[in-house]
C-alpha cells in the first residue's frame, strides 16, 4: 500500500517537472511581448510563474461564470458624442524623441525580428 | 512629515518654503485642503512635470496633464510638495492600491490607509496596472482628514468611464459613542500562516474592544481568501501585459537608438526601458493570455475572482457590517531582510491580508493600533460594504478614538540612535497636525 502511494506521489512530480515550456513558446512568447528573456533566470521565473498559477487548478468552478468587473451590475457611463477637447498635436509631439512636423517617426516597418536561429538570443542556447 | 531623498523623486523644494507661509488669494481660502501639503505617487500624470512610474521606460516624460485626482487636490488649494518614489510601474509598493499597496505601507509607517471602493474615485491620468482592480488611495495623519480627502476627490468623472454615476455627497464623520447597533465580522481565513503572534494578538485585543462596548462580534468565514494571491498573480500579469504594451518609444518616453526595424526598435526600447520584474509579469500574462491557455489560467482566474467577491456578499447578506482584520503578517521588515527574498515571495506574503479586497472590489482602511516590540507601528484593517465609506469610517474613527495610538516622534527616535534606522541619511522635520 505505500508503495503504491509513493509511486503515485513519484509519477506526479515526474510528470510537472517535465512539462517545461518549450523553446517554440517562448521564442513566441518573445516575439508577441517584444520583450526578451535575457537569461536562464527568466525563463525559470516563467516556470515559476506558472507553477504558482497552477494552485487555482484546485479551486472547483463548475457553473461559475468568470468575473470582468466588480462594476458588472451597473450601466457603463456612455458620453454624447461630441467633440469636447483636442488641438492640442503640439503638446503631444513634445515627449516624442523622432518627430517630423506632425509626425511621430518609426523605423522601416514590415520586417520581422529575426527567427530563433538567425537573431543573438540566450534562447538559441537552450 | 519627513522628506527621504529616497522616497521624494522630484521635490518641488520652492514649493515646501510656500506651503508654510500665507498664500496669498484675496484672503480667501481655495477650498478645504488650502495651503496642505501633499505628495502624490510618482504614476500620477501631473502637468508640466516629470511622471516616471520609477521607470526608465519614462524617463523625461513630462506629463502634459493632470490626473484627476490631482487636478481635484489643487483646486482645492492644495499644495504639491513633490512624487513619491515606487516600485517601478507599481509593480510592489505605495498611494495606488492595487493588491494592498497603500494600506501595507500605511500599516508599516504608523498612518491610515484608506482604500476606496473601486468606481468611486477617478483613475483618469493614474497610469494603470491593473484596470479592473487599481484605485487611488489615500494616506494621512487620521481617519477625519482621509473623510476630507475623500470628499475632495471622490465622484464621477466623464473621463473614466468606471467611475459610478451615483451623486457622492461628502460627509464628516459623527463622533460614535454606541457600538451596540453594530455587527462586526471576524474572518477566520485571515489567521494566515506566518501572522506574527504580536499581531494576532492586538487583532483579538480589537475584537474584544467591540464586545466589551456592547457590539455584536461574530467569526465568519470566506473560504477563498487563501487563492486571492494567486488569482491576482494570473490576472495582474494577464492586465499587465496589455497595459505595457503601449511603450514602444514612438510617442513618449525612452526610445532606443536601434532603427533597424520598428518591430526591432520596439523590443530594444522595451529591453532598455523595463526591469526584470516588469519585463518577467509581461512574459508570464502573455503566457497566460495564449489562446491554448486562455481557459486554463485566465477565464479560471475570473471565476475564482467571483467566488472570492462571493464570500463577501455571503457574509455581508448575513447581517455584518464591516470586518476586522490585519493588515499585515508582522511590522515592517528591516531593509536586508527585506531585500531577501525575490519579488513574488514578497508580495505573496504582504498582500495576503489586503489582496482579497481589491478583488472585491470593497473598501477598506487600516488603523494605527500599536507599536511592535521593536518599537514598530502595526495596523489593524477594517473592510466595508460597497460604496459604504461614511460607515466604513465612522467604525475607523471609533476605534482609533479607543486605541490612542502613539504618534511616533521621530526626531526623538534618530537621536536615541534606533539601529532600525541607520540606513537612513535623511535630512528631516517633523509636520505635527492636530486631527
Amino acid at each position: 500500500m505505500f508503495n503504491f502511494f509513493a509511486f503515485g506521489f513519484f509519477v506526479r512530480i515526474w510528470v510537472s517537472v517535465q512539462q517545461k515550456v518549450s523553446v517554440e513558446v517562448l521564442d513566441h512568447l518573445e516575439h508577441l511581448a517584444l520583450v526578451d528573456f535575457r537569461d536562464a533566470e527568466g525563463v525559470e521565473r516563467l516556470q515559476k510563474a506558472i507553477e504558482f498559477a497552477d494552485q487555482l487548478h484546485e479551486v472547483n468552478t463548475d457553473g461559475v461564470e468568470p468575473m470582468d468587473s466588480v462594476l458588472e451590475d451597473r450601466c457603463l457611463y456612455l458620453r454624447e458624442d461630441d467633440v469636447t477637447e483636442g488641438n492640442c498635436a503640439k503638446e503631444l509631439l513634445e515627449n516624442a524623441r523622432e518627430k517630423v512636423e506632425e509626425y511621430f517617426v518609426a523605423p522601416p516597418g514590415n520586417i520581422p525580428l529575426p527567427k530563433l536561429g538567425e537573431r543573438e538570443t540566450f534562447l538559441q542556447g537552450s | 512629515m519627513v522628506i527621504d531623498e529616497n522616497a521624494v523623486d522630484t521635490a518641488h523644494f520652492g514649493l515646501i518654503s510656500i506651503a508654510f507661509a500665507i498664500i496669498p488669494n484675496a484672503g480667501q481660502p481655495l477650498g478645504v485642503l488650502d495651503g496642505i501639503p501633499v505628495a502624490v505617487k510618482d504614476n500620477f500624470n501631473t502637468a508640466g512635470i516629470e511622471t516616471t512610474c520609477a521607470s526608465n521606460m519614462l524617463r523625461g516624460y513630462i506629463s502634459p496633464y493632470n490626473a484627476t485626482v490631482v487636478q481635484k487636490l489643487l483646486d482645492q488649494g492644495a499644495v504639491l510638495l513633490g512624487k513619491t518614489n515606487l516600485d517601478e510601474f507599481a509593480m510592489g509598493a505605495l498611494g495606488s492600491d492595487t493588491g494592498g499597496s497603500t494600506r501595507n505601507p500605511a500599516a508599516h509607517c504608523g498612518v491610515v490607509g484608506l482604500k476606496p471602493t473601486y468606481g468611486l474615485i477617478s483613475r483618469h491620468g493614474l497610469i494603470p496596472l491593473v484596470n479592473s482592480m487599481d484605485v487611488p488611495g489615500i494616506l494621512t495623519r487620521c481617519v477625519d482628514d482621509a473623510a476630507l480627502m475623500l470628499g475632495s476627490l471622490a465622484g464621477h468623472d466623464p473621463k473614466d468611464s468606471t467611475t459610478v454615476q451615483d451623486k457622492f455627497k461628502p460627509f464628516e464623520l459623527p463622533n460614535l459613542t454606541d457600538v451596540s447597533q453594530l455587527s462586526i465580522g471576524i474572518p477566520k481565513e485571515y489567521h494566515a500562516p506566518g501572522l506574527s503572534s504580536e499581531i494576532l494578538s492586538l487583532w483579538s485585543k480589537a475584537a474584544d474592544l467591540f464586545r466589551n462596548a456592547g457590539a455584536k462580534v461574530v467569526e465568519v468565514s470566506l473560504p477563498h481568501t487563501r487563492y486571492s494571491i494567486v488569482c491576482y498573480h494570473v490576472l495582474c500579469t494577464a492586465e499587465v501585459a496589455s497595459n505595457m504594451a503601449r511603450f514602444d518609444g514612438l510617442e513618449y518616453g525612452h526610445r532606443s537608438d536601434m532603427n533597424k526595424s520598428t518591430e526591432s526598435m520596439y523590443a530594444a526600447t522595451r529591453r532598455e526601458g523595463f526591469n526584470d520584474v516588469v519585463r518577467g509579469r509581461i512574459l508570464s500574462g502573455n503566457y497566460f493570455l495564449l489562446k491554448q491557455n486562455y481557459e486554463k489560467y485566465f477565464i479560471k482566474a475570473q471565476k475564482v475572482r467571483r467566488l472570492i467577491a462571493n464570500d463577501f456578499v455571503k457574509v455581508f447578506r448575513s447581517g455584518v457590517d464591516v470586518l476586522l482584520t490585519p493588515t499585515t503578517l508582522s511590522d515592517a521588515a528591516p531593509y536586508m531582510e527585506f531585500i531577501k527574498e525575490d519579488n513574488r515571495t514578497r508580495s505573496a506574503q504582504d498582500d495576503i491580508l489586503t489582496q482579497a479586497a481589491n478583488m472585491a472590489g470593497l473598501p477598506a482602511i487600516t488603523v494605527p493600533t500599536a507599536l511592535s516590540e521593536r518599537g514598530l507601528p502595526v495596523g489593524l484593517q477594517f473592510i466595508g460594504r460597497s460604496f459604504q465609506e461614511q460607515q466604513l469610517l465612522t467604525v475607523a474613527k471609533w476605534f482609533e478614538k479607543q486605541v490612542q495610538f502613539p504618534v511616533i516622534q521621530l526626531e526623538e527616535v534618530k537621536r536615541h540612535d534606533h539601529s532600525v534606522f541607520q540606513h537612513q541619511k535623511s535630512s528631516s522635520f517633523s509636520y505635527h497636525r492636530t486631527c
